[in-house]
């Protein structure tokens, strides 16, 4: 055992090589994915949290395999039941810090049940979405988040499904916090990932993640150094949402309907953008936010709501530390003879 | 039989006015040595409620019992309709009592559909006590019935009794201020005043059990109060019962007793098993009939050491075990057929990742929804064999009620001894009802060893024991992070492989670690001869039947041998011997042959099927004829 000084002293120490496992990763050259690891191996020496603490749990996918490259417990499960897995590690043992890696088929298609409701109960899980809008591990299918008439090995004439946003469902199923970041901008994905790092609940964040096989370029926009500053506004709170490369491009409010314009034209000002809160307790601008989308208009970044609110473990403790006070602690023969009992002499 | 259709009106406001005692004293009291009755009535007539007390009366009393709760899936059916009928039955003894009785020597039916679909199971000259006011036109109409059976004369070969229940229990709470629905309520209690008085039970015990029961409501205590006592009361002033019953204790063992139900046991022995072994207890679950009274029993002791999650389906509950075990709990979640179905690709994961975790299925009449609130064996292949991959999980099954409680603990010594999750079958059957059970110290209690690793000097996930068990590490234990998952592992290092030899050897281990647990199994009891002419092999609810069957064969001067089989993968080490030793095996099962497959299979044995799916348990007699033609 580790005296309180040795445990910080380790815990100081910690560096990005501690979090590497000695596994070959095994993503496509090109991979989205690569940065969302390193990403999340760098600020996870920063949380302050012993490495013995992490664990991270996954369904199947691409994006599953993330936990086998992680020098920490981990657990790569079976399609779509990582939040139902890593809820019960978390009930269980609250203290641990628990993160989820999923992707759109596994969180959004098999996994959508364990996914909303997790959200739902507000339980201590860090969620990590790797968004590519496309099967890649089963070689190309259209995914939840494919756009309409999409055209992969299933649907050879188009999709006819509607995608639905995963922030959008995370939002509906009550998530108390909810974020946006793009694989390609590693300083902005990180602070997010540090954002929800530090949120009480459930995290969510989506990682729009580029598949270089099978879905090459599927944001190309925000990626390219030459579009991103137009194909993206970044959300800070309490500032009104302004983009592009001049910064003078705006989205304002016309009735219920987003409206693009550019700063200084048409009378257009700073004050008449919406202004970004993600403390707001009603839903409806985060949920307006996640309906934005290229090439119509900017796609948000960053966070959309971040709300306080009690975790599910921690009410769930308190249950049990508030029926010990009422009932006294367990005793087990005092349990098995208990309601209506009768002596046979 | 007519002085007992008669004369009711007339004393009936004698009972109103009722004193406790000795109005009527000439009356005959007749010793019994069993009976079985039966309470039917509409599923809201409370005669689940009714029998439940009963029950608790006869026990309290010194006599042993079994009880069968027989209720449809509708919550409330519409009143009156045969399909809406609920019924509890329960078998009392002087002497061991096994079953809850074939056929009822008395019915209590609270309206026409009742008699009309539990008459024909009622003995010849049996007892019929009818809440007559209930035997309306229109109730008459929905139970398909041309005239009033009470007065057209069809009833002359039994002992029928006719009360208007819910007239007299309307009349005792004229005063009581509660609403006519509310008084309805209350007929239940009125009738189980009656059954009480004929049969000497304590009344005094249930007053005070009501109030515990209505602490909370004082005004239906008091109503439910005064229903019983008029119940009692009319029945002890009423000239219509020329006979009294009354019986001796039962020889049971000495100690202490309560009744109790097998999901009930069940709970309880998990909590045991989390109390021996220090080690917390998890259960992620999701309702289901009839398996939800666990999940019901261990929402109430959070004050243990035990987290209870309610689930988003049954995947997630099984889901959830799987990361509570993980995190170091003993993961438990319980279901039923359907939900065992949903819970398979899970176990699957469960089995590659070698995590102590326990199912139970409280089986019920399928496939698929079947008959949810019906009793049925038909999962005993899924649970040996329903799962893609050679994937061997340890199955056991309790035989009764207070049996939950041991296999509970049971269970969970296989799980944590072997790393493996661990499915323990149940019944509705056995789920629901209830018997007496002798309370256990808790120091004679079965040990549970667990031992989490935290010596990370030399450490390898899947590095086995001599049980070839791996070792349990929790997340937390510095130096020790490792990953595991669904995909083929490394046999010593949990790293993916894909390796042909590899993955041979992987198989070959499971399989070997849970055929290894036969040797851990305690010898088979013989009820019987050691050999002779026939060995019937059980499994589950099917005790009751089959031992008395045997018993009463055997006293018949037939060579006949009882095994019943808790441990169903692996197969206890000394079966095959066994079998061997009788000219004919005979396997009794509520399904279309399951364990008599297992059986052929595992012993290529010649095995006689008795197999009976229709929602019901056996009767003894379905068990003795077949006995009486093989020997």
């Amino acid at each position: 055992m580790n005296s309180p000084n040795e445990l910080a002293d380790k815990i100081h120490s910690l560096t990005k090589k501690d979090f590497e496992s000695d596994q070959d990763v095994r993503w496509c050259p090109g991979c989205g994915d690569y940065a969302v690891l390193a990403q999340v191996q760098k600020i996870l020496p920063t949380l302050g949290i012993p490495r013995e603490n992490f664990a991270f749990i996954s369904g199947i996918g691409c994006s599953s395999r993330f936990p086998y490259y992680m020098e920490t417990y981990g657990m790569h499960s079976i399609h779509g039941r990582a939040p139902a897995i890593a809820s019960g590690l978390k009930l269980s043992r609250p203290e641990l810090s628990v993160w989820v890696v999923t992707g759109d088929g596994d969180a959004l298609a098999i996994g959508g049940n364990h996914f909303i409701h997790a959200m739902r109960r507000n339980i201590g899980l860090k969620i990590i979405l790797l968004n590519n809008r496309i099967y890649g591990l089963t070689k190309g299918q259209y995914s939840p988040t494919s756009e309409i008439g999409k055209k992969t090995k299933s649907t050879p004439m188009g999709s006819i499904d509607r995608p639905f946003s995963p922030v959008a469902v995370a939002l509906g199923a009550g998530a108390t916090f909810v974020a946006r970041a793009v694989d390609s901008d590693l300083k902005h994905m990180a602070s997010v990932l540090e954002r929800a790092a530090a949120h009480k609940g459930t995290a969510f964040v989506e990682i729009l993640q580029n598949c270089v096989v099978f879905n090459d370029d599927a944001y190309g926009a925000l990626s390219n150094k030459a579009t991103r500053a137009d194909a993206g506004v970044f959300l800070e709170h309490g500032k009104p949402l302004v983009f592009g490369k001049d910064r003078n491009k705006g989205i304002r409010l016309k009735g219920w309907e987003p409206e693009l314009v550019t700063l200084g034209e048409n009378g257009a000002t700073e004050a008449d953008l919406v202004m970004h809160d993600e403390k707001a307790s009603n839903g409806g601008l985060a949920f307006f936010l996640s309906q934005l989308e290229n090439p119509k208009f900017p796609v948000p970044l960053g966070v959309f709501r971040d709300l306080e609110e009690p975790a599910y473990e921690e009410l769930n403790k308190a249950m049990a530390e508030g029926a010990r006070v009422a009932k006294g602690p367990g005793d087990l023969g005092r349990l098995l003879s208990s309601g209506e009992t009768w002596i046979i002499k | 039989m007519s002085t007992a259709t008669s004369g009711i009106d007339q004393t009936g406001a004698k009972a109103a006015a009722g004193k406790m005692s000795g109005l009527v004293s000439e009356r005959q009291v007749e010793e019994l040595d069993n009976v079985v009755i039966r309470f039917v009535g509409d599923s809201g007539d409370g005669m689940q409620l009714t029998g439940n007390e009963f029950s608790k009366a006869v026990g309290e009393a010194g006599h042993d019992f079994s009880t069968h709760p027989d209720y449809p899936s509708e919550i409330r059916a519409p009143t009156g309709t045969l399909f809406g009928v609920s019924g509890y039955q329960i078998q009392y003894s002087s002497r061991p009592v096994f079953t809850s009785g074939d056929a009822p020597d008395v019915l209590v039916v609270m309206n026409p559909a009742a008699l009309k679909t539990n008459l024909p199971d009622l003995k010849r000259g049996g007892i019929i006590i009818a809440n007559s006011g209930a035997f309306t036109e229109g109730n008459l109409a929905k139970a398909e019935y041309q005239s009033n059976p009470l007065e057209d004369g069809s009833l002359a070969g039994y002992q029928l009794f006719k009360i208007d229940i819910a007239e007299f229990t309307a009349n005792a709470l004229s005063n009581s201020g509660l609403s006519k629905k509310d008084v309805g309520r209350c007929k239940n209690y009125f009738a189980l005043g009656v059954m009480l008085c004929l049969y000497n039970r304590p009344f005094d015990k249930e007053v005070s059990d009501i109030r515990k029961k209505f602490a909370k409501k004082p005004e239906f205590a008091d109503a439910n109060v005064t229903a019983l006592t008029a119940g009692y009361a009319y029945a002890e002033a009423t000239e219509m019962f020329a006979t009294t019953y009354q019986m001796r204790a039962s020889a049971a063992t000495p100690g202490k007793y309560r009744s109790i139900t097998g999901n009930s046991a069940a709970a309880l022995g998990f909590v045991a098993a989390a109390e021996l072994s220090g080690v917390p207890l998890f259960i992620g679950s999701y309702p289901i009939t009839p398996a939800t009274d666990i999940l019901h029993d261990l929402s109430a002791l959070k004050n243990y050491n035990v987290t209870t999650f309610q689930a988003e389906d049954e995947i997630a509950g099984m889901c959830s075990t799987i990361g509570a075990a993980y995190g170091g709990s003993l993961g438990l979640t319980t279901t039923s057929g359907p939900g065992m179905a949903l819970k398979t690709e899970a176990l699957g994961l469960a089995v590659m990742l070698e995590l102590p975790l326990v199912i139970v299925n409280v089986q019920r009449g399928g496939p698929s929804t079947g008959l949810p609130t019906k009793s049925e064996q038909s999962d005993l292949l899924q649970a040996v064999y329903g799962r893609n991959g050679e994937c061997p999980v340890p199955v056991i099954a309790s035989y009764s009620p207070s049996d939950c409680f041991d296999c509970a603990i049971e269970a969970f010594r296989i799980a944590v001894k072997y790393m493996t999750p661990v499915i323990l079958l149940t019944d509705g059957g056995i789920g629901n009802a209830a018997e007496p059970w002798l309370i256990p110290d808790v120091a004679s209690l079965p040990k549970l060893a667990v031992k989490f690793r935290t010596e990370p000097e030399g450490f390898q996930p899947y590095a086995r024991d001599e049980n070839l068990a791996r070792p349990w590490v929790k997340p937390g234990t510095p130096g020790m992070e490792h990953r595991i998952g669904g995909l083929e592992k490394d046999f010593f290092s949990g790293n993916i492989s894909h390796n042909p030899l590899n993955h041979q050897r992987m198989v070959d281990v499971r399989a070997a670690k849970v055929a290894g647990i036969a040797k851990d199994i305690p010898p088979l009891e013989i009820h019987g001869p050691k050999s002779g002419d026939l060995v019937i092999v059980g499994w589950g609810s099917t005790y009751g039947s089959i031992a008395q069957a045997r018993e009463k064969a055997e006293a018949l001067g037939k060579s006949v041998a009882h095994v019943h089989l808790r441990h169903l993968n692996p197969m206890p080490a000394d079966l095959g011997e066994i079998l061997k030793r009788y000219k004919t095996v005979l396997v009794p099962e509520l399904n279309l042959g399951q364990l008599s497959k297992l059986l052929r299979e595992h012993y290529l044995l010649a095995v006689v099927q008795l197999n009976k799916v229709q929602g019901k348990p056996f009767m003894v007699a379905d068990i003795y004829d077949r006995i009486l033609e093989l020997c």
